[in-house]
């Protein structure tokens, strides 16, 4: 294993030379690669001079946390260590980031479900950490094939929630991630999904930059709360959780911090707009009547879709959402504009997303959204599917 | 959004779901108006000179900052709060109290709005406090007074105070002093 050095004002303790995000993302020549998702996030990770991870390695699993081990023993993370399960993980990973350690870990399904009271208390405690979701669904029954109904379990929690399509997607997301949450006026948790097995454990080409670059660190001193250190008195200032002291507060206390949270995730927009080019992306006819909403692969499917229908002359367009925390309402209104019929396909039973569309469009927009097509449990989304589901709605309008 | 009178209990809305965020870096905040350092500069020592029981709370980062910078800060405030004609109550820390606050001394974030319905304060500045605790503070005190704001912020500054400077250090607090000066003379007092 590597040995921890000193970090300088140039260069981190692995010896990577320091730059900003910008410079990272937009600026550094890049390469051609060919890897998994679960490889690419090894590949940001290791270019995002992370303080700590922590992981819960339960099978069946993505080679993710595995890979974030091996940068540890390669001298790229600073500490890795393993949680007595996913609860723990949660927790030291809060622990880590009270402290003013970049953190990362990662989960999916079930075990996004064990650890959920953490959630919240990441948020409520303003930290900074990114965990990356790979979606899969969630028991009973089990499933290990992508299935996304767990982020339907986060949008509530006060994290930013972010959704990558593919694997380019991925690494620039969650390296971009990072500096977005920690941004002082942000400085919440960040939760970058993708779709379990499509991409993590599927290959793709990807361009990535040199790795002998790396983000400029964390800077815990700018924190909105005071991180845990031994000169700050712990006793006063100390994330504490007042809520349990209720009788001697306002009531307003309470609300007060819940909205400022959700403010908080308000306050990212301009930053998430900046490093993802736009909080939604379109591809497809401009002045389509037909629209699909989509987020992760099913917008991949979606865009195939698009495709198949231009040589039928019926044209659509693909409004891919980047983000789902926050909500990019005002984006997809505008997109929305002109479209008849919008189409949410889904890789879940109960529909999220579509919920999410409606709840935006509510008096805002006369459009017909048909949440669907949707499967689970790790069936793919052919094309065919959501040609099926166009062609069957615009004939019952007479079309 | 951020216009005085008590809105009553609720911190919502929140002044960025009325569309007023963090001013961009050299601009500042006046209620949901984005302008020039310098006016916002002037209008708030107007309102610091002219609303009654104007108050100064310093919090933590420069009543317990361990550096230079918050030595520097912590002198100018006082020479502030000189030119201002200002009170000061400090915000010692950040916990609730127990078993009530002593509002006469104190303000804590929990219960901001206790300290200003006590002393009578109209207009007040928030400055060295952590930007959460800032932010829970000032939507209260929004909600539950009719205080007028104000937010001298290190970092991005804070949208649901009634105006806020962001980036504010040393240099900034001098020149600040230097307006308030000249808008002091300006109103004879």
């Amino acid at each position: 294993m590597a040995s921890i050095k000193d970090m300088t004002d140039t260069h981190n303790w692995s010896g990577q030379k320091l730059v900003t995000a910008d410079h990272m993302l937009f600026e550094a020549p890049r390469e051609k690669h060919f890897m998994t998702g679960s490889e690419v996030l090894k590949e940001a990770v290791k270019r995002c001079t992370v303080d700590a991870s922590v992981s819960y390695p339960i099978t069946p699993q993505s080679e993710a946390a595995h890979l974030i081990g091996e940068l540890w023993a390669e001298g790229y993370v600073g500490t890795y260590f393993r949680g007595e399960n996913e609860f723990g993980v949660m927790s030291e990973v809060a622990g880590c980031a009270m402290a003013g350690a970049r953190t990362i870990t990662t989960t999916s399904g079930p075990g996004t479900l064990r650890a959920m009271e953490n959630f919240p208390q990441w948020s409520g405690t303003r930290i900074p950490c990114q965990l990356i979701l790979m979606a899969r669904g969630i028991n009973s029954p089990l499933t290990i094939q992508p299935d996304n109904l767990e982020v339907s379990f986060m949008l509530e929690t006060g994290c930013m929630i972010w959704y990558a399509e593919n694997v380019q997607e991925l690494f620039d997301m969650s390296i971009a991630a990072f500096i977005v949450a920690e941004k002082p006026d942000v400085h919440v948790p960040i939760i970058t999904v993708v779709d379990g097995f499509f991409v993590s454990h599927t290959r793709e080409s990807v361009m990535l930059p040199a790795d002998d670059i790396a983000l400029l660190p964390y800077e815990p001193y700018k924190s909105p709360l005071p991180p845990i250190d031994s000169e700050t008195p712990p006793g006063r200032f100390l994330r504490d959780p007042f809520v349990m002291k209720s009788n001697y507060i306002s009531y307003a206390t309470h609300a007060s911090w819940q909205w400022e949270v959700r403010s908080a995730v308000e306050r990212s927009r301009p930053y998430a707009k900046h490093f993802l080019k736009g909080l939604v992306h379109v591809t497809g006819t401009p002045d389509a009547e037909i629209a699909f909403v989509t987020c992760g692969t099913a917008s991949h499917q979606a865009k195939e879709a698009e495709r198949e229908l231009m040589k039928h002359g019926i044209k659509t367009k693909v409004i891919k959402l980047r983000t789902i925390r926050p909500f990019p309402k005002e984006e997809l209104l505008a997109e929305l504009e002109g479209v008849k019929h919008i189409f949410v396909p889904e890789f879940n039973v109960v529909g999220w997303l579509e919920k999410e569309v409606k709840t935006a469009l509510h008096n805002n927009h006369t459009a017909k959204v048909i949440g669907g097509p949707r499967v689970a449990g790790g069936m793919s989304l052919p094309a065919e599917a959501i040609l099926k589901e166009v062609f069957e709605h615009i004939n019952v309008e007479g079309k | 959004m951020a216009n005085q009178g008590p809105a009553y209990y609720s911190p919502y809305p929140a002044a960025i779901y009325e569309g007023v965020i963090t001013p961009p870096e050299g601009k500042a905040l006046l209620l949901e108006e984005v302008v020039d350092e310098e006016i916002a500069m002037r209008e708030i020592a107007k309102q610091m000179l002219t609303k009654e029981n104007a108050t100064i709370f310093p919090g933590p980062q420069v009543l317990y900052g361990y550096n230079d910078e918050a030595k520097k800060k912590a002198t100018l405030i006082k020479e502030m709060a000189e030119v201002l004609n200002a009170n000061m109550i400090p915000m010692y820390d950040y916990r609730p109290k127990y078993p009530k606050i002593d509002a006469e001394i104190e303000i804590n974030p929990n219960h901001p709005n206790l300290t200003i319905w006590h002393n009578n304060i109209k207009a007040a500045i928030f400055i060295g406090v952590h930007c959460h605790y800032a932010n829970v503070a000032l939507k209260m005190v929004r909600c539950e007074t009719d205080c007028y704001t104000i937010a001298i912020c290190g970092l991005s500054g804070h949208e649901d105070a009634m105006a806020t400077l962001r980036d504010q250090h040393s240099s900034e607090l001098e020149k600040f002093i230097k307006i308030a000066r000249e808008v002091k003379a300006e109103l004879k007092l």
